[in-house]
């Protein structure tokens, strides 16, 4: 008799019992190393502008670099917030609140990104 | 807890014993920080809305953005701050630990304490350094 217990389907696909859970843990540590430097260099910008006024702040913001950084930063940030927060709640939330719970969860993180990402360029475009 | 009968039906509602048991573990450094890094992770979820608050401030203008940072400036503002960058240190650092491992490097049990350390003594010293080079612009 095999040893393999897998369905001669499962072992065509050849992806264990892992399902969407592999696209998770990797789609988690892509957008860990994009927010390597992303955020460093905008806590490094944050330091540099500390005590800076409105005027200035907007300057450095306007910058097409520092555009292009933030709405990366906003896109990685939130991807990575709502795969994190994705187990937490798998992980401790077993009540019927748990399904609305991740739906909300995810919901909220798309709406903060594209918030933040219209703040950034419309900081840019000057409107 | 009292056992409930074991016909078919019932089994899905028994209460079952949850592992790996953690209340019974005296806490460990390697414990710690795993909990560490989700805690953190919670916390810096918070920290990300109000880099959208502070974005649309920015964006709103002077008069909203002078508002925000009576706030900000603030000595409650500046503590959340504080803590808010230590946690950001600690949940980065210990996210390059699990990159590490995620490589396959760093699996021997004195490399792990070793790490362990290294994320807590370099999360202390990478807050410290901020907070020096920002020059506390809250007072």
């Amino acid at each position: 008799m095999s040893k393999d217990l897998r369905s001669p389907f499962a072992r065509a696909v050849g992806l264990g019992s892992a399902r969407e859970g592999v696209a998770h843990w990797w789609a988690q540590r892509v957008t860990a190393i994009a927010l390597l430097p992303l955020t460093v260099w905008f806590g490094a910008a944050l330091i540099s502008i500390a005590g800076s006024d409105h005027a200035s702040i907007i300057h450095w913001l306007q910058s097409p670099l520092s555009t292009i950084g933030m709405v990366l930063l906003l896109i990685a940030l939130f991807h990575h917030t709502a795969l994190g927060l994705q187990v937490v709640i798998e992980d401790y939330i077993h009540s019927g609140i748990k399904l609305p719970l991740l739906i909300a969860m995810r919901l909220v993180c798309y709406a903060l990104a594209v918030a933040g990402i219209v703040a950034s360029l419309r900081i840019t475009l000057g409107g | 807890m009292k056992e409930q009968a074991t016909t078919p039906g019932s089994t899905a509602q028994r209460m079952r014993p949850l592992s790996p048991n953690i209340q019974i573990y005296r806490p460990q450094l390697t414990s710690v920080l795993s909990i560490t890094n989700r805690i953190t992770g919670v916390i810096l979820s918070v920290f990300g809305i109000a880099l959208v608050v502070w974005l649309t401030g920015v964006a709103a203008g002077a008069q909203t953005y002078s508002r925000l940072h009576l706030l900000i400036d603030s000595w409650f503002g500046q503590a959340v701050l504080f803590a808010f960058t230590f946690a950001f240190f600690l949940h980065l650092c210990g996210g390059i630990r699990h990159l590490l491992w995620d490589a396959g490097l760093g699996f021997e049990l004195r490399t792990i304490y070793a790490s362990g350390w290294t994320v807590l003594a370099a999360s202390v010293a990478l807050t410290a350094i901020t907070w020096l080079a920002s020059g506390f612009p809250g007072g």
